[in-house]
């Protein structure tokens, strides 16, 4: 069986996010640049299910500029044993990506398809479940525990939801998204960054691949939430009182 | 010879009219306890219990002191220096009372000068809970101008202070003795000036670090220091103990970084060199007394410092090691092929990581098995595929060889931060563990794991002996951590310590200051004439010593 991860670039979780002067998206020029936590922790179950002898190869994709080629390297030296970039300069929603799996896994016919349950950027929360519907796959979302039966071909999936979990048995080929909990990703050691130098990431297009890019949606404006306000100290009870009184109209 | 037959024979160098100081108790004395611990330990989370009789009780020894001088020390203990010293408090100064109290809230305002009792206990303890005065009155100048009127006031009547910014050393050099009154620089916190085109930042001295950085963040620069302290510390006080911390190997010492100060003397006189030009060769360069004088040759009350750029690409290496000979000559090679991008260089053994990992939440090995040796590189450069090439490349050729036998590089900042969880976290994980001596040694790069295994082999099982530190600046952090402090243990540590330190030419304190900890011990790493002509300079700013006394300085050159 083959897995595909797929594994998004995005502005690093750590870092204070900047809007554009220009209101047309957030600032990542000279910013540091990582891979969606949520698609580690997809990936790392994806190595992890290998390493259990129920996958043969894991594939990671990524979808965007050149530097793509980065996070993809990141994914190979975890352990994935090659990549796919698909490279376009536009930036896509949801729907065009799915679109763009969906293509990958007809080349690929994966068993399994990793998905973080979301992107840290944009935090769409959809692709996953868009890939599932254009695959006619069952999709098991927000999993915390994957545990597979090679010989019914199902996965059990954990699901957080509000209030609980939820159990799912879900037929092979399916789509999993994962969430926070179900696993701590494994660091990128030298030994397997020496290895990922010489495994293969394959280039493709769009066009190679004969999706749609066409979008219905427009993003008109992007802004930063308003500031807040910094308090004051106040000296005693009273000012307090005429504050409350005159300024803030509450007492 | 001389300094070695000087230590050997205990006895104290002369200094010009002083008398020798006396060896015999005293009643207005206090002994500094070899392993006491103060009283407040509890309030603080869960430490340890000090051993019965080794902190002490001042109602037991002297009460006597207590109904005669109000103002003398009730309680000051510290531990973790040789056996039996003492420190008295200097019969000279002059005590506090209500007039002068008055006199301060003239010209603070009556908000600024502190008598609360729960404040002046914050203050008169270090963040250790190490060392603890009693002084009774804090003073929160806002600006040069009540410095300088605090201090001539505080000369003229002979009442001693402290200097104080964020309090978080290690020496015990921010807290008072005695009754030192407190003078804090806290509401000193202003930007002064940035010039975006050299670098140059104006502040005030209570500036906390970390707010200097976010303030510099915005303006696309970074500080040429950062300490794990930094959430806390105050750039004066880093001045004034010329803090070193992980950037050192990069950006070189605040002798290097600071281009101007304004300071007050103990008589109120301002100096105002507060330059921002980098190259100024007219007479001598003053402002580098001040710098790692800890506050006893005047109050640092401005600061021009040079900062440096940000660099958008920072790459972190976790590696393992076999032996201490691969972890200096992995230093040397990345001096040698990362020297343009190497930014930090720090190391740890594998009893401080065992450490960490047995008491920090969350933390985990990066590597999968574990090792005797492990060691942080950091890069910083412009060029994140150039920086990140350069540095596989330069780990992928040290694995090849065999000097590195693990390692991980951080793929996104929350990893690079698991990792200095690890090196930043050992002081916290040595806080949970128990009673902690901590001793911060330079030492040739070659000699600083000797040491670790000597004291290893001298104390065998009767403590965790731990190494680790800023490796590229020849800096070891010597941590000896116990179930309890006692007696015996300090003899095994002091003087073999120092003693180790001076012969191999070392010194003592590589980037914490002597304080109070350490002010007798300053013959370990200077010449006595050196010492001597410190204590004329000391003489010639502080003539009447007011200003944080009993630190640095040895008190045989200012007995009484």
């Amino acid at each position: 069986m083959k897995i595909l991860v797929a594994v998004k670039r995005v502005v690093d979780y750590a870092v204070k996010i900047r809007v554009k002067p220009d209101k047309t998206g957030v600032e990542t020029q000279n910013v540091k640049m990582s891979m969606n936590p949520f698609c580690e922790i997809a990936l790392e179950e994806a190595l992890r299910i290998k390493e259990a002898g129920f996958a043969k190869e894991v594939i990671a994709v990524s979808i965007g500029p050149s530097q793509c080629v980065d996070t993809l390297r990141t994914g190979l030296a975890m352990g994935a044993d090659r990549g796919i970039h698909v490279e376009t300069n536009s930036s896509f929603l949801p729907l065009t990506i799915a679109k763009i799996l969906k293509s990958l896994a007809d080349v690929e016919n994966p068993g399994l398809i990793f998905l973080g349950k979301q992107a840290i950027d944009d935090d769409c929360n959809q692709t996953g479940q868009m890939v599932a519907a254009l695959l006619g796959w069952p999709q098991a979302t927000f999993a915390s525990k994957v545990v597979l039966d090679k010989d019914k071909n199902v996965a059990t999936v954990d699901r957080e939801v509000d209030g609980g979990l939820e159990t799912l048995n879900v037929d092979l080929p399916a789509v999993i998204t994962t969430d926070l909990r179900l696993n701590q990703p494994r660091y990128a050691s030298l030994p397997n960054i020496m290895k990922a130098k010489s495994k293969p990431i394959k280039k493709m297009t769009v066009q190679d691949l004969k999706v749609d890019i066409k979008s219905d949606i427009e993003i008109l404006e992007v802004t930063e939430p308003p500031k807040r306000k910094s308090g004051v100290m106040v000296s005693s009870v009273d000012e307090l009182i005429d504050k409350l009184k005159n300024e803030a109209h509450v007492v | 010879m001389m300094m070695q037959k000087l230590r050997r024979s205990g006895e104290f160098i002369r200094f010009g009219c002083k008398s020798l100081i006396t060896s015999r108790p005293n009643k207005n004395s206090v002994s500094r306890s070899v392993s006491g611990f103060v009283n407040h330990y509890k309030s603080k989370g869960k430490l340890f219990e000090p051993s019965d009789g080794n902190y002490y009780n001042t109602e037991l020894h002297h009460p006597c002191i207590s109904r005669n001088l109000g103002m003398l020390l009730q309680k000051y203990k510290c531990f973790g220096s040789s056996a039996v010293s003492l420190i008295q408090r200097n019969p000279l100064f002059s005590s506090l009372d209500s007039k002068d109290v008055s006199y301060f809230k003239e010209i603070l305002g009556e908000k600024n000068v502190i008598e609360d009792k729960e404040r002046l206990e914050t203050a008169n303890t270090d963040w250790m809970h190490k060392y603890k005065g009693s002084s009774k009155l804090m003073l929160l100048p806002k600006n040069t101008q009540e410095v300088s009127q605090i201090l001539e006031y505080c000369d003229s009547r002979r009442l001693a202070v402290v200097p104080q910014g964020g309090n978080t050393g290690l020496v015990g050099g921010s807290v008072p003795v005695f009754d030192e009154v407190i003078i804090n620089v806290g509401l000193m916190n202003k930007v002064l000036a940035f010039d975006e085109v050299s670098g140059v930042l104006v502040c005030e001295a209570g500036c906390i670090l970390e707010n200097l950085a976010t303030f510099l963040d915005t303006k696309g620069f970074i500080m040429p220091l950062d300490l794990g302290a930094k959430g806390s510390c105050h750039i004066g006080g880093n001045v004034s103990t010329n803090a070193g911390g992980l950037r050192l190997i990069r950006y070189g010492s605040l002798h290097g970084t600071v281009l101007g100060l304004e300071a007050v003397t103990a008589n109120g006189n301002v100096l105002d060199m507060l330059g921002t030009l980098r190259k100024d060769n007219t007479g001598y360069d003053l402002k580098h007394l001040f710098i790692g004088s800890e506050g006893s040759l005047g109050i640092v009350t401005k600061v021009s410092i040079l900062t440096q750029p940000k660099l958008s690409s920072v790459n972190l290496a976790f590696i393992a090691c076999k032996d201490y000979l691969s972890c200096q000559k992995l230093l040397v090679e990345a001096k040698r092929n990362l020297g343009e991008i190497l930014s930090a260089f720090e190391f740890l053994d594998n009893n401080s990581m065992d450490l960490v990992l047995n008491h920090l939440d969350g933390v985990r090995n990066p590597v999968s098995s574990s090792e005797n040796f492990y060691i942080l590189i950091e890069t910083t450069g412009s060029d994140e595929t150039n920086d990140r090439e350069k540095l596989e490349a330069f780990l992928l050729k040290s694995l090849e060889k065999g000097l590195v036998s693990d390692g991980v590089i951080a793929q996104d900042i929350n990893q690079a931060s698991s990792f200095w969880r690890i090196r930043e976290g050992i002081t916290e994980a040595l806080q949970k563990a128990g009673a902690v001596y901590k001793y911060d040694l330079s030492l040739p790069v070659e000699e600083i794991y000797n040491i670790v295994n000597d004291l290893r082999g001298r104390l065998g099982d009767l403590a965790n002996v731990m190494g680790y530190g800023h490796l590229g600046d020849g800096n070891l952090h010597l941590n000896i951590s116990a179930a309890e402090y006692n007696d015996k243990l300090l003899g095994l540590i002091e003087p073999y310590v120092y003693e180790w330190t001076s012969k191999h030419r070392g010194s003592i304190s590589a980037e914490h200051g002597l304080g109070v900890m350490k002010a007798n011990e300053i013959f370990y790493s200077k010449s006595p004439e050196t010492v001597a002509l410190m204590a004329s300079i000391k003489k010639l700013l502080d003539p009447k010593g007011i200003l944080n006394p009993y630190k640095v300085l040895p008190h045989s050159l200012f007995s009484h």
